[in-house]
């Protein structure tokens, strides 16, 4: 009887997990976590369940939140982007140069971010697709050059200030009581989630990473997928890049640094894998929240941000080891 | 007139000359057995079919219309499919996506907005296909990595089978399987010529090859040694062609 009733719960929690993973495309455990740390901060912090702090949490997740979108796309199909916290930081100096120092008008701001990000991460696809060169390699070696061309276009190497209000406002204008870059972010994401849950070039992505050869006899084009999608990396980081140079109101050429490592951290904490053919934008958002969280919360207590860095590493971990264990179970199975 | 036709392929790989000048003609509705020693060439001259591998010299043509240019997914739109050895299966997807596999149905809302990928209807086919194909797969929401070799091998044939093709290549589609699944492959493989499609059977189990095959072809050194009537044949025959002794 025991044995019974454990079975039929078991398979409750297979078929809700199921249902998430399929229908949603979202694994059920990144919620859960999400939310036993929202109510534990909530409990254990008077100050956390505000409106005005759930929206400083998104505002303060929209930029590596933008960041994980593209980067769950690459690890999705088996690739790697280090590149895009370097791109970030060009593309802010690129946007600030054009329409502060050349005086352009201020649509170029957001023209040069966004081109200066898509057109590094095009060159970061041709390396990859055409040169077939690892794309570790390539995108280590970019994380430098992008990174160096910032300091350079950078009047020595500081930040451009004092950017055109339409530009400031997709960084600090709040329509509707709500931030612009968690509206920047949440258009990003629900577009990427339907690329990559709905539409034929998402099936692709996973198929690619899942199984590069097969996707090949099938007739998928591998490397144009690659390529567009590299290009879509870039693109995401020269968003993420304008809307970070909005909020702070200068091209800074230091900013983004290390960024890429937390999009990472964001995108496998969501459930997405490291080495391809399993991803989720909604998971990479949740680990974005996740660490969001975390961190906000962990401020409110006035905890030593060391800490801070020591819990998200903890959840890291953590993520990938409940992934390891399910795998294991079902094999076995 | 035959479905396909090779006349003078050759193919080398840097200073390795694999292909030397293979000429092969299959009509549709038969099945040819191509045998031959590790390293003949079978599997090169099966992907410069398929359009894996391009051809250094000669032409490959279907229903007479010249090929060589087109690429893997064209040439599966025009019937040519294969079985991988390897299966060529995306293990962490389920059994519809790798039934689907660079084919996905698409279906608009509206009309107007993107299309999305029309899980529904794959499901429904898939379900149709692995049941046509008399196999028992406990659930096709499943990563296929997590079912059995046989049941992998389905799905493979599952694909190849969805789309209707005209020349249906296998290579070594019993190499990994328990007798009774042996037994079903070659049941599949006649029923495939009854309903006209060609196939070519790429196997070193000469007994699986006699059993269902009309022709053997041998594939020694990059070049076809024998093309040879199975009925009229005798195991030994084949093999001392195989193994350069004739």
């Amino acid at each position: 009887m025991q044995t019974n009733s454990q079975l039929a719960r078991i398979s409750a929690w297979r078929r809700t997990q199921d249902f998430f993973d399929s229908r949603l495309h979202v694994r059920l455990e990144s919620l859960i976590v999400l939310a036993v740390l929202f109510i534990a901060m909530a409990l254990a912090s008077p100050y956390f369940l505000s409106v005005s702090n759930i929206l400083n949490i998104l505002l303060a997740t929209s930029t590596i939140g933008i960041l994980a979108v593209g980067t769950t796309l690459i690890l999705t199909s088996g690739g790697l982007d280090l590149s895009i916290g370097s791109v970030l930081g060009l593309s802010g100096v690129a946007g600030a140069y054009l329409c502060v120092t050349l005086d352009l008008p201020w649509i170029m701001a957001i023209v040069g971010a966004l081109g200066a990000g898509a057109a590094v991460g095009y060159a970061n696809g041709l390396m990859i697709t055409r040169l077939r060169i690892p794309a570790f390699i390539v995108t280590l070696g970019m994380l430098g050059i992008a990174r160096g061309l910032a300091l350079i276009i950078a009047p020595n190497g500081g930040a451009i200030y004092g950017l055109p209000a339409p530009v400031v406002f997709l960084g600090q204008g709040r329509p509707l009581g709500i931030p612009m870059p968690v509206i920047i972010l949440a258009l990003t994401a629900v577009a990427a989630h339907y690329i990559l849950a709905y539409s034929k070039v998402g099936r692709h992505t996973f198929a690619i990473g899942d199984n590069e050869s097969a996707a090949r006899a099938t007739g998928i084009p591998v490397q144009r997928l690659r390529q567009i999608l590299y290009t879509l990396s870039g693109l995401s980081a020269g968003l993420a890049g304008l809307v970070f140079m909005a909020r702070v109101n200068a091209g800074d050429p230091t900013a983004g640094y290390t960024y890429e490592l937390t999009a990472i951290t964001a995108a496998i904490i969501g459930g997405t894998s490291l080495f391809g053919g399993k991803g989720s934008i909604l998971g990479a958002i949740i680990g974005a929240m996740i660490m969001g969280v975390l961190q906000n919360g962990l401020n409110l207590l006035a905890v030593q941000s060391y800490y801070q860095q020591i819990a998200i590493g903890a959840v890291l971990i953590l993520a990938v080891y409940i992934d390891q264990l399910q795998t294991s179970k079902e094999k076995k199975a | 007139m035959s479905l396909l036709t090779i006349k003078g392929v050759t193919k080398g790989f840097g200073a390795v000359q694999v292909l030397n000048g293979v000429d092969l003609a299959i009509g549709a509705g038969s099945v040819v057995g191509l045998v031959g020693d590790n390293g003949a060439g079978k599997s090169t001259l099966m992907k410069t079919v398929t359009g894996i591998y391009g051809v250094d010299a000669g032409e490959i043509s279907l229903n007479e219309v010249r090929i060589n240019d087109a690429a893997p997914g064209a040439r599966r739109e025009m019937g040519i499919e294969m079985i991988y050895q390897d299966l060529a299966l995306a293990k962490q997807q389920d059994v519809a996506a790798n039934i689907f596999l660079g084919r996905e149905p698409v279906k608009r809302a509206f009309g107007f907005l993107p299309g999305y990928v029309d899980r529904a209807r794959m499901d429904r086919e898939a379900l149709k296909m692995i049941d046509r194909l008399g196999a028992r797969i406990p659930s096709i929401h499943r990563p296929v990595g997590m079912f059995s070799g046989g049941q992998q091998q389905t799905i493979a044939i599952a694909r190849a089978l969805t789309f209707n093709p005209k020349l249906v290549i296998m290579d070594e589609p019993t190499a990994a399987l328990a007798v009774r699944e042996v037994e079903s492959v070659l049941k599949l493989i006649r029923q495939m010529r009854d309903e006209g499609i060609a196939v070519i059977l790429i196997s070193h189990r000469l007994n699986d090859v006699f059993e269902v095959t009309d022709r053997i072809v041998v594939l020694r050194q990059g070049r076809i040694d024998a093309d040879l009537v199975t009925k009229d044949t005798q195991m030994h025959e084949v093999v001392s062609y195989i193994v350069g002794a004739h």
